[in-house]
């Protein structure tokens, strides 16, 4: 199996904040998420996604293999990011079937980022079936680094 | 259930493909099985086969005999100032090897790479066309 499936969709805590117990915490979130997704399992989260984190910025990237843009509808709420789609399949008529493996129908797909973003300064491009959209944090929002003046 | 409303289920998980017994891979790059379709029609078989990141001339595909091997290289992407918070698909090359049931016409074989899909159309040979064997009556 992968190694990121211990990562579920709203799990993700970008700046954990230090506690002695966070181990043991993590074990017991882990096996009460672990009890309670096993149907979330055999559905999947569509499509898997990585993020990336940079100065102020976030790229998420999905793996959408055979869609383009206009396949994938994108939309932003606050700090949630959505994906929405549909792949089709792409039979023949009177097609034998040696082998089915990829998966068609709907998804839709909600990642919280770490940060509320500008919605006005979204990009989005797909590369080889690959979705990449950066997202910026709204100038407001930026840290502020603050200077000590020796006194 | 979500399920069914979905229609098939979309899976994420990647298949990884286990180390060879022929010995380790020069490259530590992960190297993943790809998800494929495969059908049959009177003529030809279709494969189609996802390895996305991978642009089309990434893409080998060889026929030896009958035994058909699809390898995808991941295009290098940069992540300057960029560090990865969260994963859930690995990257990393493709490959995967089937063997064919049937005699393929290799001169009329196509293959297309879209959208991080290979599509490939392997005609039957002449001589592997089904033919109908009438069973004589006794």
């Amino acid at each position: 199996m992968w190694p990121s499936q211990e990562f579920r969709r709203w799990a993700f805590d970008p700046f954990p904040a230090f506690d002695p117990l966070t181990g043991f915490r993590r074990m017991q979130r882990e096996m009460s998420r672990a009890l309670s997704e096993l149907p979330a399992i055999a559905t999947g989260n569509f499509p898997p996604v990585n993020l990336w984190l940079g100065e102020n910025s976030i790229v998420v990237t999905a793996e959408l293999p055979g869609l383009t843009t206009d396949d994938v509808d994108i939309t932003l709420n606050q700090d949630a990011l959505t994906l929405r789609g549909e792949r089709h399949p792409s039979a023949e008529e009177n097609a034998g079937w040696h082998r089915r493996e990829r998966s068609y129908g709907r998804f839709s797909r909600a990642v919280r980022l770490p940060f509320r973003v500008d919605p006005d300064r979204v990009q989005a491009r797909f590369t080889d079936g690959i979705l990449e959209i950066e997202l910026v944090r709204p100038d407001a929002d930026r840290p502020k680094k603050i200077t000590v003046h020796a006194g | 259930m979500a399920n069914e409303q979905q229609g098939t289920q979309l899976q994420t998980a990647k298949g990884q493909l286990p180390a060879s017994a022929d010995g380790e891979r020069t490259s530590t790059r992960q190297v993943f099985i790809p998800v494929t379709d495969i059908y049959e029609t009177a003529d030809r078989i279709v494969v189609l086969a996802e390895m996305p990141g991978v642009p089309p001339d990434g893409v080998d595909i060889t026929l030896e005999r009958r035994v058909l091997t699809i390898r995808g290289r991941l295009a290098t992407r940069e992540h300057g100032g960029y560090r990865q918070i969260y994963s859930e698909y690995g990257e990393g090359d493709y490959e995967r090897v089937f063997t064919l049931s049937e005699d393929i016409d290799r001169d009329r074989i196509e293959a297309s790479h879209k959208n991080g899909v290979l599509h490939l159309i392997l005609p039957k040979a002449e001589s592997a066309k089904t033919r109908k064997i009438e069973l004589k009556a006794a």
